[in-house]
């Protein structure tokens, strides 16, 4: 009796979440661009999507400012969570509060401080600020997960490594970054994410040349959505849905070695 | 490994947290010219039911998260590894569809002539409400039960988008708790409800502070949830600030004026949560 009524819950609430998620895919097969009424199936929207340019420009931003913030952040974080890991308490919390500020505040202030910064400097919206601005909210994720690496790493095998001859770099490299591995690609998956879901920041720094994905789909709310979108939102959806499912199989597999 | 390792990000975050925030007290205090001025503080004040709805409607949004994706959060930790996973995934991948377009597929959903208007349409409820209910509370007769374009459609919104917010750090908390505690309770006579009241949610509050955190900020100033289904008649802080920065208003002094008051009444609306959580020394670095 309580088994049932919990799995009705969870299909509840998985109902919820993913009610939209039908429409929205639904409707990119729709013969119309009503998006309440069914016209019947068609594939024009999916076939139209490949020769809209300004759709295909912004999807290409998307990716190349989402690829170049996981990079730098998570070389950047990575170093700066080593770093955090040396330091006393004190500078440790200077640093830990300034890293949590950009998860703590809403990316609306966010949009805005970085808005007004790049006015300052001067700097001209385009590519440079959407990458600073993603880099920036990136970070602290990647801190996040790479610090209770560190926190578990036994010290000694770091000193057993240069008692053995290794210099700093080479125990750094071989040692320890093989054991924060996990970390880093969660932290650098998390940045990934987080850049491609961004709207709001986005919206505040990209200029009108290099509008990601997200920000076209905003001036488009205002009209009408074009079920073209519905499509570009569905093939990256399945992608994502599929490569979820590989890793998952994968990492299943792995553990199934293991023991 | 080296403590100098960290400098290139405290550079990094004094050019890009520190100083923009420096820059929007700055804008604050000053008028066009650029001379000192209180007077953008005087503009906000004259927006302070706007303020009010925002905290009102996000503190709503947030015990109706915290309501769903406590008992998702507690039967999730309660599941096999296997299933476990599985939840997981089906949590974190709505996150994938832009959030925009699930917002507007909400309005496919609630409007008028939408998915559960023409439903309850066709199975007759609404001409069911017609001649029971309507006539009774003497109101004219209902064409179809506005879902859309109030407060009501706002919180499901942000409550949509946010609810993994909630359910994560909970889950997180949860798993971790040792089964050796309830166990324990237990073996010393609890019933099950006190169980769960006096044990485990106790130590799982952390992550419900979290949560919490986590759902409010991002609801609070929220600017395209209420302008897509609040119908623009339900104006939020974000919706202002927006106004102000990239609108016709544009008015950066005032703009940061209204940010600037948000963001302290937030960290004191966290400060306040943390308080609940004292146990949480794990040197985690103060949140604000």
């Amino acid at each position: 009796m309580k088994k049932i009524l919990q799995n009705c819950y969870l299909a509840i609430i998985f109902l919820f979440l993913y009610a939209p998620i039908a429409v929205l895919m639904i409707f990119s097969f729709n013969d119309n661009k009503s998006r309440v009424r069914w016209y019947g199936f068609t594939l024009d929207w999916y076939v139209e999507l490949f020769q809209d340019s300004q759709i295909l420009n912004s999807l290409y931003v998307t990716l190349v400012v989402a690829l170049a913030a996981a990079v730098i952040s998570t070389l950047l974080g990575t170093v700066a969570a080593m770093g955090i890991h040396c330091m006393k308490r004190r500078s440790k919390t200077v640093y830990l509060t300034l890293n949590n500020i950009p998860m703590s505040t809403s990316d609306t202030i966010m949009g805005v401080t970085f808005m007004l910064l790049f006015a300052a400097l001067s700097l001209p919206k385009g590519y440079l600020t959407l990458i600073l601005a993603h880099t920036t909210f990136c970070i602290p994720g990647v801190v996040l997960s790479v610090r209770p690496m560190l926190r578990q790493l036994d010290k000694s095998t770091y000193e057993a490594a240069l008692d053995l001859g290794a210099t700093p770099s080479q125990a750094l490299r071989q040692v320890i970054l093989p054991e924060i591995m996990p970390g880093i690609v969660t932290g650098a998956i998390m940045a990934f994410t987080i850049s491609i879901d961004d709207f709001v920041v986005s919206y505040f720094t990209a200029g009108s040349n290099t509008q990601p994905l997200s920000v076209v789909i905003y001036s488009m709310t205002r009209r009408r959505i074009s079920p073209k979108i519905n499509a570009v939102s569905t093939l990256m959806f399945l992608i994502i849905l599929v490569l979820l499912i590989v890793i998952n199989m994968r990492s299943s597999r792995d553990a199934k070695k293991k023991s | 490994m080296k403590k100098w390792f960290a400098y290139p990000y405290g550079v990094w975050m004094i050019v890009f947290i520190v100083a923009p925030i420096l820059l929007v007290v700055g804008y604050a205090f000053t008028d066009k010219s650029g001379a000192f001025t209180l007077a953008n503080f005087g503009s906000v004040a004259a927006y302070a039911g706007i303020f009010g709805r925002s905290f009102l409607l996000a503190a709503v949004s947030t015990a109706v998260c915290l309501l769903m994706g406590y008992p998702l959060a507690y039967i999730m930790s309660r599941s096999g590894p296997r299933l476990q996973s599985i939840y997981m995934t089906l949590i974190m991948l709505p996150m994938w569809m832009n959030f925009l377009l699930r917002t507007y597929a909400w309005m496919s959903i609630l409007e008028n002539k939408g998915f559960i208007n023409t439903f309850l349409q066709k199975i007759g409820f609404i001409d069911l409400l017609n001649r029971t209910l309507v006539p009774a509370m003497g109101w004219e007769a209902l064409e179809y039960i506005p879902l859309i374009n109030n407060s009501f459609a706002v919180v499901l919104g942000m409550v949509y988008n946010f609810l993994p917010f909630m359910v994560l750090p909970i889950y997180t908390v949860l798993i971790k708790l040792d089964p050796k505690i309830i166990e324990a309770a237990q073996d010393l006579g609890a019933p099950q409800s006190i169980v769960f009241r006096r044990v485990i949610f106790p130590l799982s509050l952390p992550g419900v502070i979290s949560g919490i955190t986590m759902v409010f900020v991002p609801a609070v100033s929220t600017f395209v949830i209420s302008k897509m289904l609040g119908g623009g008649k339900e104006m939020m802080i974000g919706d202002l600030i927006e106004l102000q920065f990239m609108g016709n208003a544009y008015n950066p002094q005032i703009g940061s004026a209204i940010a600037l008051v948000m963001m302290l009444l937030i960290f004191a609306c966290m400060a306040i949560m943390n308080r609940f959580d004292d146990g949480r020394g794990e040197e985690g670095g103060l949140m604000l």
